[in-house]
């Protein structure tokens, strides 16, 4: 600790920091513009300045950048010294020189860092009188708005994109007061993260393209704490619902998961909430069309094909909450009942969750992840499949930092310094996939292969740290020796950090990369290993100890069940098109619940409608196996409902009275708890829906809210009573308590002043640590320490040169997620069907780029545009996974590939 | 010339070509590489540098041997390490850097060996102003000869030291000037000053330990090696130790630059050297030290021309090229064709100078054109001061500030004429 003097005062604070952190920290107003607390301090914007003194004598004292300024013990400085006060108001108005003062228009007026800077220093009138220099705009593609003119030069977004994400087409250009931001040609930014813009950017340059459509101020929108569905690490989100759509997403920060950014897929995949795709009401199957349907004329319906209760399964869904999972196996029996994974998945995430609950080694955090000091990437593409995964490994160079600002003796808040020192050198970052990645760039080495060769690079690592772990015969002296290496570095680490995933389709991948980490902890080392999971509640269905999806099937197949209910899930995505047809002949009932027509859903005899995350709260468990509780943004009109009420609702209709006492959520929760242990600690995961601050529920609307008499009045000048929340200690409403709400609970960063997302600053315990009153969520999964190892021994033979093809799976960040495409701007970044070769291989078939070639794997036949992919390794094709109507299941698998014009 | 006297200038023949290599040779060229090679450690040269009393001639004034101890030395030092010579001479009224790389290139290679011995640089840069054509010529052909002869390269003279030398022809921005936007440059970055912390002789160039050096400091170098520290003292009339370039340009009878001793006084340059103003000119007033240093004035002309002296007028002695103000000249048109000049130069890092010094030319600019408001007065002062020291990112808005804030304290009625008469009075 130390004790600097701000306007006379002591105040005690951590040491290590510079003044601005320091004075945010203890709730001074400080303006600041180009700081940030994950990009840190450049000295470039000039507004922190405070006032200076050398010690109680001085009187003058000297102008200070307090960004750029350690707070050592002993530190005198004065905020509202009249020449300090008076150099901000100037930096404000000389930023106002050229900016257009167009906040009725501008997107990102009333959540404006500008805006409030301005109001904070008290500038209000400008003196200059001359022209403003203008830019002309750049399309930069469907994510991403672009307004120049409005820009006041913080240098934040390239700082972001290039430095942060490693985004190279974003750059500055020009010089003097000229200075503009964007891309050297118009174009889609590359980026997988530049929708972090929309809140890096303090004023509105970079805005929210896909809000534009459907704008609506902040003040206006109705928030709750949500998290991510779009992939498996659990993001925290803030999405935002006007007039029943669904407005935006914005960054909820968990200082342990996504700190400050999203992925574009998580930013931007909400669209389907409102998309045309939407069940809305019940259907009922007539001939070939499906018809709306009361509930109420449903119900016998339903109650027939429910009577006999032996004779049903549940198929459940990796996407849905745990409770509505939870609620189809309480409806269907334990023994009935399966996760809805496709067979891949469920035994590979089985089979992850086994090494996470039997071995020694630790799942990380993504902010553990951003403290590693050398890292192994074996076989997953994170930049496609877990792309904050990708972006916290990214950050591994501050690992370097941390040193080299010790030898320079350098504050490590201090970024342009520490860039200067760092230069281009490259962190302990080992990357080996099928082919390259985004996160390459960062990477010491990487190293391409077939998922057969990465598994065995795998285990010679593992033997190499440890002479228990089974040792790799025939191993080429090349790979032997980065075995070696990666070895090396990874023992020599103080957080060492193996990284894996289902992405590759490999169980042994998986046990390759648990031997690495598992030799490492055996040498006292406290390793981690992080795997990126399928889908956003992989973990939490593989937790529930369900049956497997071809056990359900076969169920129905053999005749000892007829009735099939699938709960938010398109078996088409899961399985063979012609196994899932098989099931649906097989099967005399088939009731869906579900939010958006599917494949699956064309064969149903009854859908029901499903809520969204947006419109239902819930429970999911991340690929850190953290259980994470989102909420109902609002009430959905008409029949939609919570799948978990449906399911509450055909069991009445049943006269099943095994959820007969549940009231809300919190009931299927603890009867999900006492019927499965392992997830007591959700129980602590959010606070009961009796909870109340200062007497009072949270209201999910703002203070500012405006229209609310006025919204509905064209139905009725009556004001509707609000929905009632019954779930959450949430209301749909202005009116609550208006300050600031316990972590679980923070539905928007607003404070006194603060009106945009910097109001952060006031919810965080320390400036870019945890939230007060601790981060959101409850960990199921801890390591078994004291366990005994037991190394994995099965690795494969070598592959042969001549052998044959292998297909495997390609992720797209855009395309390989179900939900996400439903959002134009997604879909235009998805590629279509395609096999992507090496250039060599390509030439010896005798094909090119954009012909067709015909791919033949597990007796499917497929003709293919090629693509060339120069990182893929001789004789191993790629192939999209996850896109509409082709899930590329079962990869990676042997195949043949012909040229067009071959036949045989 | 008494290359005694007069060392830097000594060897230069003006309107001809410089000294070939082989001429440097027979004019006692290259001993002091032989000296510090041979029979000095590179410690003995810094020493002697230091009691030179050698300050850096870029502007600053930064004791150069000391500058030279900050590098990290020793077999354990972070390689490469590097000499960077700073020839991007672009402020305003200066061109006594192109004298000396014009006139006698091989003095500059000569001083760059010595000083990378003395700082055990691996490879040293030349960063040449762009518009420096001829200097980059004679430059290319006299790296040539010396690489040639064995002064650069590996194991110079068959001793243990290696130097690579490199010229890089700037892509032409004034803030290269500055010591580390130059660096950026050099990298092929943003010509953004860095950050200060860390400062270039721990993290310079590509991260590595970095001396830049003025050419007119680095050109002075050998003279101090073959002659001695006492000498070089003795050569000035002051306590900075050696001889001056010093300019005269505007209207004065004999505009040029001369060589001569440190601390010689204002009046002296300009009356003895510069011949005293043309016929039907008054001295108004002068800037001393190119374009960036404040306005001194007639009673300030008995000031010595050292890095302590104009200080008591207020002034800096900057590059000591001067520049004369007359009585026929608009005070408030040559400060804002300065400002203009400073703004654009500005990197448009940091807010205050890239804004602040575009609407102080503006402003300049419409009192200049009869637009001017009696609040613009007030309006330039108040920039003057904002811009200050330690407000901005780097030296450059601080040093445009200097000649307006002396130019509003000396020249307030100009300024008051212009906006009371709306249009410039000269014209």
């Amino acid at each position: 600790m130390a004790t600097i003097y701000i306007d006379g005062r002591p105040y005690e604070i951590e040491e290590g920091q510079n003044l601005l952190q320091a004075c945010l920290g203890l709730g001074f107003e400080v303006p600041y513009f180009c700081w940030h607390p994950a990009l840190n301090s450049v000295g470039a914007c000039r507004q922190c300045a405070v006032k200076r003194f050398k010690d109680e004598k001085d009187e003058r004292g000297e102008i200070v950048m307090a960004c750029m300024t350690p707070a050592d013990e002993g530190t005198r400085i004065s905020i509202d010294d009249p020449e300090a006060k008076e150099f901000r108001a100037a930096v404000i108005e000389w930023l106002m020189v050229n900016h257009p003062h167009d906040c009725p228009v501008c997107d990102e007026g009333g959540e404006c860092h500008l805006q409030d800077m301005t109001v904070m220093t008290g500038h209000n009138y400008r003196e200059y009188r001359f022209e403003k220099r203008t830019h002309r705009n750049q399309d930069l593609g469907p994510f991403i708005n672009h307004e120049m003119n409005r820009c006041i030069q913080c240098y934040r977004c390239v700082r972001f994109y290039h430095n942060y994400a490693g985004g190279r087409d974003l750059n500055v250009f020009g010089c003097h007061d000229h200075v503009y931001f964007g891309r050297q040609q118009p174009g889609t930014l590359e980026n997988e993260f530049s929708g972090n813009l929309v809140e890096i950017c303090p004023t509105g340059v970079f805005t929210d393209k896909t809000e534009k459509r459907h704008f609506t101020r902040k003040w206006d929108l109705q928030t709750a704490p949500s998290v991510c569905m779009h992939c498996s690490l659990g993001c925290n989100t803030l999405p935002g619902e006007r007039y029943g759509r669904l407005r935006r997403i914005r960054n909820r920060y968990h200082h342990e998961i996504n700190g400050y950014f999203l992925c574009d897929r998580g930013r931007y995949g909400y669209e389907f909430v409102n998309c045309e795709r939407r069940i809305r009401e019940p259907l009922r199957r007539n001939g070939h069309t499906l018809q709306p349907v009361s509930w109420e004329m449903l119900r016998p319906q339903v109650a027939a094909c429910l009577a006999d209760s032996s004779r049903i399964v549940g198929i459940g869904s990796p996407r849905a909450s745990l409770e509505a999972n939870f609620a189809l196996r309480t409806l269907v029996g334990p023994d009935r009942f399966c996760g809805g994974m496709s067979a891949g998945d469920d035994r590979l995430v089985t089979a992850a969750l086994r090494i996470l609950q039997q071995g020694p080694a630790r799942l990380p955090s993504l902010n553990d992840v951003r403290r590693a000091d050398a890292v192994l990437v074996l076989g997953e593409d994170v930049a496609d499949t877990a792309p904050l995964l990708a972006l916290a490994l990214r950050q591994l160079i501050h690992r370097k930092a941390a040193r080299v600002a010790q030898r320079v003796k350098l504050p490590r808040w201090n970024d342009a310094g520490i860039r200067e020192v760092v230069q281009n050198e490259k962190e302990m970052l080992f990357i080996a996939t099928p082919h390259s990645t985004r996160l390459d760039d960062a990477a010491l080495k990487t190293w391409r292969a077939a998922p057969d060769d990465l598994i065995r690079l795998g285990f010679a690592v593992a033997a190499a740290l440890n002479p228990q772990a089974p040792a790799v015969t025939n191993l080429p002296a090349e790979i032997g020796s980065l075995a070696d290496e990666i070895a090396r570095t990874l023992g020599g680490a103080e957080r060492p950090l193996v990284v894996s995933g289902t992405g590759c389709g490999s169980e042994a991948l998986l046990q390759a990369a648990a031997n690495v980490a598992w030799a490492l902890c055996a040498q006292g080392s406290p390793a981690q290993i992080c795997f990126a999971l399928p889908e956003c509640n992989s973990m939490g269905t593989a937790l529930m100890e369900a049956q497997s999806l071809k056990e359900v099937v076969d169920a129905v197949q053999s005749g000892r069940a007829d009735t099939v209910i699938i709960l938010e899930n398109d078996l088409y995505r899961r399985a063979d098109a012609a196994a899932v047809n098989a099931l649906f002949e097989a099967a005399q009932h088939v009731i869906v619940i579900d939010h958006l027509t599917t494949a699956t859903g064309d064969r149903a005899e009854l859908i029901l409608p499903a809520a969204t995350f947006a419109e239902a709260s819930g429970t999911v468990v991340n690929n850190e196996g953290r259980a994470q509780r989102f909420y109902r943004v609002f009430a959905p009109a008409g029949e939609v409902r919570e799948s978990w009420r449906w399911m509450q609702k055909m069991m009445t209709a049943a006269g099943n009275t095994a959820a007969a006492g549940w009231q809300k959520l919190d009931d299927v929760v603890a009867a999900l708890a006492e019927a499965l242990p392992l997830f007591d600690p959700i129980l602590l995961a959010a606070p009961p829906a009796e909870f109340r601050q200062m007497g009072s529920k949270i209201p999910r609307q703002s203070h500012r809210y405006s229209g609310r008499t006025a919204m509905l009045a064209d139905i009725s000048v009556h004001e509707p009573k609000p929905p009632e929340d019954v779930d959450s200690p949430l209301a749909f409403s202005m009116e609550g308590y208006d300050g600031q709400p316990p972590a679980d609970l923070i539905q928007r960063f607003w404070a006194p002043g603060w009106n945009s997302v910097q109001a952060l600053n006031k919810f965080q315990a320390e400036i870019g640590g945890p939230l007060r009153g601790g981060d959101p969520g409850r960990r199921l999964i801890e390591p078994a320490l004291d366990a005994e190892i037991t190394y994995f021994k099965k690795i494969p033979s070598a592959r042969p040169a001549d052998g044959e093809w292998i297909l495997v799976a390609v992720h797209h960040i855009f395309g390989a997620e179900e939900l996400s495409m439903a959002t134009a701007g997604v879909a235009e970044r998805a590629p279509r069907p395609y096999v992507a070769l090496n250039a060599d291989d390509a030439a010896e078939l005798g094909t090119a780029a954009g012909e067709e070639v015909e791919v033949r794997w597990n007796s499917r036949r497929h003709r293919l545009p090629v693509r060339l992919m120069p990182s893929l390794p001789r004789r191993v094709a790629g192939m999209p996974v996850g896109l509409p109507g082709w899930p590329g299941l079962n990869l990676p698998a042997g195949a043949r590939i012909f040229r067009g014009d071959d036949h045989d | 010339m008494d290359h005694l006297k007069n060392p830097l200038t000594a060897n230069i023949r003006p309107g001809k070509p410089p000294f070939s290599l082989k001429e440097y040779e027979q004019a006692g060229g290259y001993q002091a590489v032989r000296k510090a090679l041979h029979s000095l450690t590179p410690g003995e040269v810094t020493a002697m540098v230091k009691a030179s009393n050698l300050r850096g001639r870029g502007g600053a004034g930064f004791p150069t041997g000391q500058k030279w101890s900050f590098i990290p030395m020793g077999a354990d030092a972070i390689r490469p390490k590097y000499l960077v010579v700073n020839a991007d001479e672009m402020e305003p009224a200066a061109f006594k850097d192109r004298m000396l790389l014009e006139g006698n290139p091989h003095q500059l290679i000569e001083g760059i060996i010595v000083a990378g011995y003395a700082i055990q640089a691996d490879i040293a840069y030349i960063f040449l102003r762009r518009e420096y054509t001829l200097p980059a010529k004679r430059l290319k052909t006299a790296i040539a000869e010396a690489y040639a002869g064995h002064y650069l390269g590996q194991n110079i003279l068959e001793s243990d030291f290696s130097l690579q030398l490199y010229l890089h022809e700037s892509a032409g921005r004034y803030i290269c000037g500055e010591e580390t936007a130059l660096l950026n440059s050099l990298e092929g970055r943003r010509a953004a000053p860095r950050a200060k912390p860390p400062f270039p002789p721990v993290v310079g160039l590509w991260g590595k330990p970095t001396t830049p050096n003025n050419v007119e400091t680095i050109s002075n170098v050998p003279h101090i090696v073959n002659h001695g520290a006492a000498w070089f003292k003795g050569l000035s009339h002051s306590p900075d130790g050696g001889t001056k370039i010093y300019g005269v340009s505007g209207r004065v009878k004999r505009p040029g630059a001369w060589e001569l001793p440190m601390g010689t006084t204002l009046r002296e340059i300009l009356e003895e050297q510069a011949g005293g103003m043309r016929e039907g000119f008054k001295l108004r007033g002068v800037i001393p030290g190119g374009g960036s240093t404040d306005f001194l004035m007639e009673e300030h002309l008995d000031l010595k021309m050292d890095f302590d002296g104009p200080k008591q007028g207020g002034s800096r002695l900057g590059t000591g090229t001067i520049v004369v103000l007359d009585d026929q000249t608009c005070p408030v048109g040559l400060v804002h064709n300065l400002m203009q000049f400073f703004a654009r130069e500005s990197c448009g890092w940091c807010t205050p100078c890239r804004e602040g010094l575009s609407w102080t030319a503006r402003i300049l600019a419409a009192i200049e054109s009869g637009q001017g408001q009696s609040e613009d007065f007030a309006r330039l002062q108040k920039h003057t001061r904002l811009l200050g020291p330690g407000h901005t990112f780097c030296a450059l808005a601080p040093g445009a500030m200097e000649p307006l804030q002396s130019a509003l304290k000396y020249f307030e009625e100009d300024f008051n004429r212009h906006i009371r008469e709306k249009r410039c009075p000269w014209r």
